[in-house]
């Protein structure tokens, strides 16, 4: 089974996010990178499955990104996956329709039993790419996905709904996008980590120009914090501020 | 200006942020005028839907029976053309964040996802939300364009009356992907998302029997129970409970923090609830910082104190 994972580089999570002078984007200088969370899912999912598959099973990475992603890849790449194609871009871009079609474009081309993705980039939060790239190719799709498990010649997943969880069962090709949950990602070994340097990585120039998003601002601060009281004799004018100041209960 | 709002149907009835977005239609209508209309993928009786804001409802009988997300965005394309629109609603709901991208891809026109704030001055711009809430974007919506409202940001209000509603005549085509069962939550418990009243745990619970207190407050104010990454990580509560940057992005009435600290992938999360309570045995927890009521404690004691005071 031939499998592509889309996934790209976020900043850290745990990063600040400050917002340039102009308003329109992000200051980049400071920011450390990550594999976005949930395509790390999707890469383990992906690596799982081959693994099961044994020989002729193959993980292609793919990515629309600027070239220092690059090295972002490379991690993908020591997780295991065999090969990766960046689809370069001059600048990231926001806009989730552009990059679908960048990437649906590629798959047409080049091919896919499966493709698996994030359920959102945790930097722009659309979590719109795989459902678009699915319905561009016109193959299935199920998003969100917390288990996976191969059903003969197709897949049966199951998706977190408004309080529980649904079973869709769906054929080959198609497009599932992982959640949190759906496996635990394995770190990079040692060894995993030379071999990336080795493994093919095709970098794609794309013509694709970032639009301009709009304006970024900080959002309202909250009012500074406030402390009540301590231990639980606290709890009493907690419940009266609660019911009478607030009026929430 | 024609907006339609695409409606999320369980059993019969739809969500209650299916009705928000109804809500926000009249204020985009009462700016820039024009008709609002209710799409419903289901059959039935959905007049009741004009005293939230449609002027007209349009089911689509056709989609009863099995939700398959390809076959289904097939039909509401056809629909969504056929009644033609400058602007398509949905709500960011498990299912509309599904349905919005495939229509969006389908249809050729723009998404812009969990938007929080509509303003129509001279044009349409939306609100998002984007690292997880760090910033917000203010983008220019250019129409015809879909966009996901994030639930319980925008307003529901039944004030009109009845509406005509018609059946249109779509099917469903071909199904490649099938839901074929619902797997239902013990108990059917109340979504973090959906709830007015979240009471959170994090490290400070301890282990997974340290939420039977936060369970118990939970169940006397009706509210949901929800988790820190930390908590999660741990395998303490399920993922369909996380709060934060790689979890669920909140925002109810009161949010309960109990032995949480206030990393800022969590504040992310949650910093948005219209009031937050936080209890935690470090004063110099930086959830402090948010928190409009803090009480420096253990919760061990202070989330059973509180149940009794509010008893």
């Amino acid at each position: 089974m031939r499998i592509v994972v889309c996934m790209k580089r976020v900043p850290d999570t745990e990063s600040v996010i400050r917002i340039a002078p102009d308003g329109g984007a992000v200051e980049t200088a400071d920011l450390s990178y990550i594999i976005n969370p949930y395509d790390e899912y999707a890469i383990e999912a992906a690596l799982q499955l081959k693994e099961a598959d044994g020989e002729g099973s193959q993980v292609v990475l793919l990515t629309v990104g600027e070239a220092a992603a690059e090295s972002t890849i490379r991690k993908g790449l020591a997780m295991g996956a065999d090969e990766a194609v960046l689809l370069q871009v001059p600048r990231d871009l926001g806009d989730p329709l552009q990059t679908a079609r960048l990437l649906a474009e590629w798959l047409k081309s080049n091919g896919a039993d499966l493709v698996l993705a994030g359920k959102q980039g945790v930097d722009y939060d659309h979590g719109a790419v795989p459902g678009m790239v699915a319905e561009l190719l016109g193959w299935a799709g199920a998003t969100a996905v917390c288990a996976l498990t191969r059903d003969g010649t197709g897949l049966v997943v199951e998706r977190e709904v408004e309080g529980g969880r649904e079973r869709v069962r769906l054929p080959l090709p198609c497009v599932v996008s992982a959640d949190k949950g759906l496996n635990e990602p394995r770190y990079a070994s040692l060894k995993g980590i030379m071999g990336a340097k080795k493994k093919p990585l095709t970098v794609v120039d794309s013509p694709a120009q970032a639009e301009v998003l709009g304006k970024l601002e900080a959002p309202a601060a909250r009012p500074a914090g406030r402390v009540v009281g301590q231990g639980s004799q606290a709890a009493v004018e907690l419940a009266r501020l609660l019911k009478d100041e607030a009026r929430v209960l | 200006m024609k907006i339609i709002c695409l409606m999320d149907v369980t059993e019969g009835r739809e969500r209650p942020a299916s009705r928000e977005l109804l809500g926000a239609a009249r204020q985009l209508k009462a700016a820039a005028g024009g008709d609002v209309l209710a799409l419903v993928p289901a059959s039935g009786d959905f007049s009741h839907l004009g005293a939230w804001g449609a002027d007209a409802v349009h089911t689509l009988s056709g989609l009863d029976g099995a939700f398959s997300s390809d076959a289904h965005a097939a039909a509401l394309a056809l629909a969504v053309e056929e009644l033609g629109a400058d602007l398509l609603l949905v709500s960011a709901g498990s299912r509309g964040r599904e349905l919005a991208p495939r229509l969006a891809a389908r249809l050729g026109r723009p998404l812009v996802s969990e938007c929080t704030e509509l303003v129509h001055q001279g044009g349409l711009r939306a609100t998002r939300p984007i690292f997880a809430g760090k910033v917000l974007l203010k983008t220019p919506v250019a129409l015809p364009a879909i966009l996901t409202l994030r639930p319980k940001v925008f307003t529901a209000g039944e004030e009109g009356s009845a509406a005509p509603c018609h059946d249109m005549p779509q099917k469903a085509g071909e199904m490649k992907a099938v839901v074929t069962e619902i797997l239902a939550a013990a108990g059917g418990k109340l979504d973090v998302s959906e709830a007015d009243i979240v009471v959170s745990g994090g490290r400070g619970v301890g282990g997974p029997e340290g939420f039977a207190p936060l369970e118990a407050l939970a169940g006397q104010l009706g509210a949901a129970v929800g988790a820190s990454r930390a908590a999660v990580d741990a395998g303490w509560r399920p993922h369909s409970q996380q709060v934060g940057q790689t979890g669920k992005v909140v925002n109810p009435t009161l949010y309960i923090a109990c032995g949480i600290s206030g990393a800022i992938q969590h504040l992310a999360g949650m910093k948005n609830s219209r009031y937050i309570v936080a209890i935690n045995k470090d004063p110099e927890a930086p959830i402090f910082k948010v928190a409009d009521y803090g009480i420096v404690g253990d919760l061990f004691e202070v989330v059973p104190a509180l149940q009794a005071a509010l008893a």
